[in-house]
């Protein structure tokens, strides 16, 4: 190093900070640390998500039962909309990004931070204050948002409750999206190891990328969206008001150019984490690399082209619904490519089932079927039929939740040794995994059912017809939020008293497993060489930390 | 931006990765307006006659002084950056000084601009505004929304540069070191060259 102090050897970035000053938790809220800031982020988010599913649980306990159970209309109106809020834009979009992205994406690239690491940290309080925006929109006066989380006008601009906040508070977390973005962009293009070319980047990688673009190109749109709804709350400007000459159903448009693009941003770095997980695990290098990498791409940049599938029963011309229905089939595409390459992956692979590959295996089960009913909800006629109700809601959470949310236990599962230095217990791992996919198939599938027969979303109440599925999936509830108070005691009491884990538990072979648990401050001591490719097992008996951790 | 604590790590510079930065941070204000930009054709598409008429009440001559004005900041915030890679300090501070002068005056003049205008009755909300036929509402509704994003653009824009300028006359920002510059430069340039588009979407077409 040019100057400035360096590293002790030993010493990891939990032990020491960039701060020199600051001690204690300022030492960490003022750190440049990838790491750090990943793991802060991490802490929040693990928040964040606990509010929503308790939220979400509330919810169910109020439709076990048809009529009035423990909350009226209104409340549970405000209670979808913060949980849909809470999960979309404090959970499910920062997710991953920011949280497993800023910890590996620089290890995996073998570098020692990311290109801007004050504006990393600038982004991590923008997060906060935006978190903090929603928050307080809460409790002054007017009350919490009832809108739900999309803020369809005309009902949005004529509520008295609280909607200027909240949704000034999305922009600002879009903000803070934008500058992670924008950073993860130029990390890759500038900070690559040497011999790290564009097809040696780990996968994981690959996706970032492309999520980064998305998060730079869509994101603006919904910072506009909101500003305008703003100015026609607070001015009346007419933009959207028919009344003076306005559009409603342009803030559609609006609204889904930038949200049809976010589910890929929610999509496409869980995607990334699955491509590192499954060869890890079968101990063979992925199927058809490239055509995952590409794939990734091609998701982003079609991903735009489809927005109003979500429009088909707002009144857009039947031209324009034929065409949006024909691309979403295409979007579905490079999807399916993925999930054939992983399928192919394992295929005489010497299998390991460790927890982070159970995780994967329900993964690939809960994201495929929500996939294919999202096949249902883009082709006219089906969804016509099924619009604005619980099979939707089965749809998205089976994506988001069983999507991405799974991949981000499985992430937590697989990289926690790399981030703590600690191993969490194996066994109750893998009875946490299995019992997730009970709960979570009890907890929604019921919901698919319902809606085919008509049951519509945001309704605190029903017909009696519907209870019994109804009771089944409040049942799930309870189950779903077991597993996941299991899942933090597992990784609190790890953290805590867990055994010392190994430097390389899996036997990986992308950077991140190069250095030690947990990674020193600088990272690698000294930059590394890339000369293999990056899912090359042949090298693992070659690593300072092979398999089992035997250090060379 | 001062840093409450200090790097125990090597700074590590890569002017090519800071202006690659200011690039794709340009390219999203750019697509924040694009949003706009879109607005302003579906509705000049709708009312496409009413949009003509309503133009018309626009004060050409002050929005062609502040054109001028702000093609001639974009001059000298360019050359500001010549002069400092030159080495010429005292020019580089002197055409920035200049540059934030032009930037005051362009407020000074929306500021006039505006207020004749709420003067006249004519902002969002207002009864004389409702009178009058949608169209026309919209117009208004988007001229007031665009130029005043604009006018905060600037102001951020000033800002920056004003910080820039510190840096300069305090030798941070140097002839060896002047990436900060130019991305002030940049993003200058972005007011300008949205700018550019604003004047004829709203004062010229007719
Ligand atoms: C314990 C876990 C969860 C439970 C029990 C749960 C339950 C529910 C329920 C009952 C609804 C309302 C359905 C309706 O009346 O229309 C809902 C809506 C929603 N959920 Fe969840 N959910 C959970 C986790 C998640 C996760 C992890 C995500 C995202 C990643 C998510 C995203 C959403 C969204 C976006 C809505 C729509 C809100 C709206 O209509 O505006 N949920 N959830
Ligand atoms: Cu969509």
């Amino acid at each position: 190093m040019a100057n400035g102090t360096i590293a002790i050897d030993d010493k990891s970035f939990l032990e020491e900070g960039t701060t020199k000053k600051a001690t204690g938790i300022a030492s960490w809220l003022f750190s440049t640390d990838h790491k750090r800031i990943g793991l802060m982020y991490l802490i929040a988010i693990a928040i964040f998500f606990f509010t929503g599913a308790i939220l979400g649980v509330l919810m169910r306990l109020e439709l076990i039962a048809p009529g009035r159970t423990i909350m009226d209309a209104q409340t549970y109106n405000t209670i979808f909309t913060l949980h849909g809020v809470i999960m979309i834009f404090l959970f499910i979009i920062p997710g991953i990004p920011a949280v497993f992205g800023n910890f590996f994406l620089p290890l995996q690239l073998g570098a020692k931070d990311v290109a801007f690491p004050r504006l990393n940290l600038l982004s991590f309080w923008i997060y906060l204050i935006g978190a903090a925006l929603v928050l307080i929109s809460l409790f002054v006066e007017g009350g919490p948002i009832d809108t739900g989380w999309t803020f369809y006008i005309p009902y949005s601009v004529r509520t008295t409750t609280n909607v200027s906040l909240a949704i000034f508070a999305a922009f600002v977390l879009g903000f803070s999206s934008i500058l992670t973005g924008l950073n993860f962009v130029t990390t890759v293009h500038r900070l690559r190891a040497p011999g790290m070319t564009y097809f040696k980047m780990p996968l994981f990688v690959w996706s970032t990328y492309a999520t980064a673009w998305i998060q730079i190109i869509a994101t603006p749109v919904i910072g506009i969206t909101i500003l305008l709804v703003v100015l026609e709350r607070l001015f009346g400007v007419g933009i959207f008001d028919p009344a003076l000459g306005g559009d409603p159903v342009l803030f559609q448009h609006m609204f889904w150019i930038y949200s049809h693009p976010a589910v890929y941003i929610m999509i496409l770095p869980a995607m990334g984490v699955v491509s590192e997980i499954i060869p890890t695990f079968a101990r063979r290098t992925i199927f058809g690399y490239r055509a995952i990498a590409m794939s990734s791409l091609a998701i982003a940049f079609i991903g735009y082209l489809v927005w109003a599938h979500h429009m088909f029963t707002s009144g857009i011309s039947e031209t324009a619904a034929i065409i949006f229905s024909f691309l979403t089939f295409i979007v579905a595409l490079p999807s399916a490519i993925k999930v054939f390459n992983w399928v192919a992956t394992m295929y005489k692979g010497s299998i390991d089932p460790q927890p982070p590959f159970l995780w994967v295996m329900s993964f690939i089960f809960l994201f495929s079927i929500g996939g294919l009913t999202g096949l249902v909800l883009g082709a006219l006629v089906t969804d016509v039929h099924v619009h604005d109700t619980y099979f939707v809601v089965a749809h998205f959470h089976y994506v988001m939740f069983g999507g991405t949310g799974t991949i981000f236990f499985a992430a937590l599962y697989y990289w926690f040794p790399k981030m703590t230095g600690k191993m969490y217990n194996l066994k109750l791992a893998k009875f946490n995994a299995a019992l997730f996919f009970v709960a979570f198939n009890t907890l929604y599938f019921p919901k698919f059912i319902m809606g085919y027969m008509g049951m519509p979303r945001r309704y605190y109440d029903y017909l009696p017809e519907f209870q019994n599925l109804q009771v089944v999936s409040t049942v799930g509830s309870w189950l779903m939020i077991i597993v996941i108070c299991l899942i933090i005691y597992n990784l609190l009491s790890g953290l805590l008293n867990g055994s010392k884990a190994e430097a390389n538990p899996w036997g990986g072979v992308t950077l991140e497993w190069h250095i030690a648990s947990p990674p020193p401050l600088e990272n690698f001591h000294e930059i590394p060489e890339v000369t293999h490719e990056p899912y090359d097992f042949s090298q693992l008996k070659n690593m300072k930390y092979g398999l089992k951790g035997e250090s060379k | 931006m001062s840093n409450p604590t200090e790097l125990t790590h090597a700074p590590h510079r890569d002017d090519v990765g800071a202006r690659m930065g200011m690039w794709l941070f340009l390219f999203t204000e750019l697509l924040l307006f694009g949003g706009l930009f879109l607005v302003y054709a579906v509705y000049r598409h709708e009312y496409y006659s009413q949009f003509r008429v309503a133009a018309l009440e626009l004060n050409l001559s002050i929005g062609a002084l502040n054109t001028v004005i702000l093609l001639t900041s974009s001059l000298t915030v360019a050359l500001s950056i010549g002069a400092l890679q030159k080495g010429q300090k005292h020019l580089s501070v002197m055409l920035l000084l200049i540059t934030d002068i032009l930037a005051l005056a362009f407020m000074v003049n929306k500021y006039f601009e505006w207020s004749t205008k709420i003067h006249h009755g004519i902002y969002p909300g207002s009864e004389h505004l409702l009178n009058l036929p949608d169209g026309q509402i919209l117009f208004y509704g988007l001229y007031y929304i665009m130029t005043g994003l604009h006018a905060l653009y600037i102001i951020i824009g000033l800002v920056f540069l004003t910080i820039v300028l510190g840096f300069v006359i305090t030798g941070s920002v140097n002839k060896d070191s002047y990436v900060k510059l130019e991305n002030a430069g940049l993003y200058w340039h972005l007011v300008d060259l949205i700018w550019i588009f604003l004047f004829p979407l709203f004062y010229l077409i007719q």
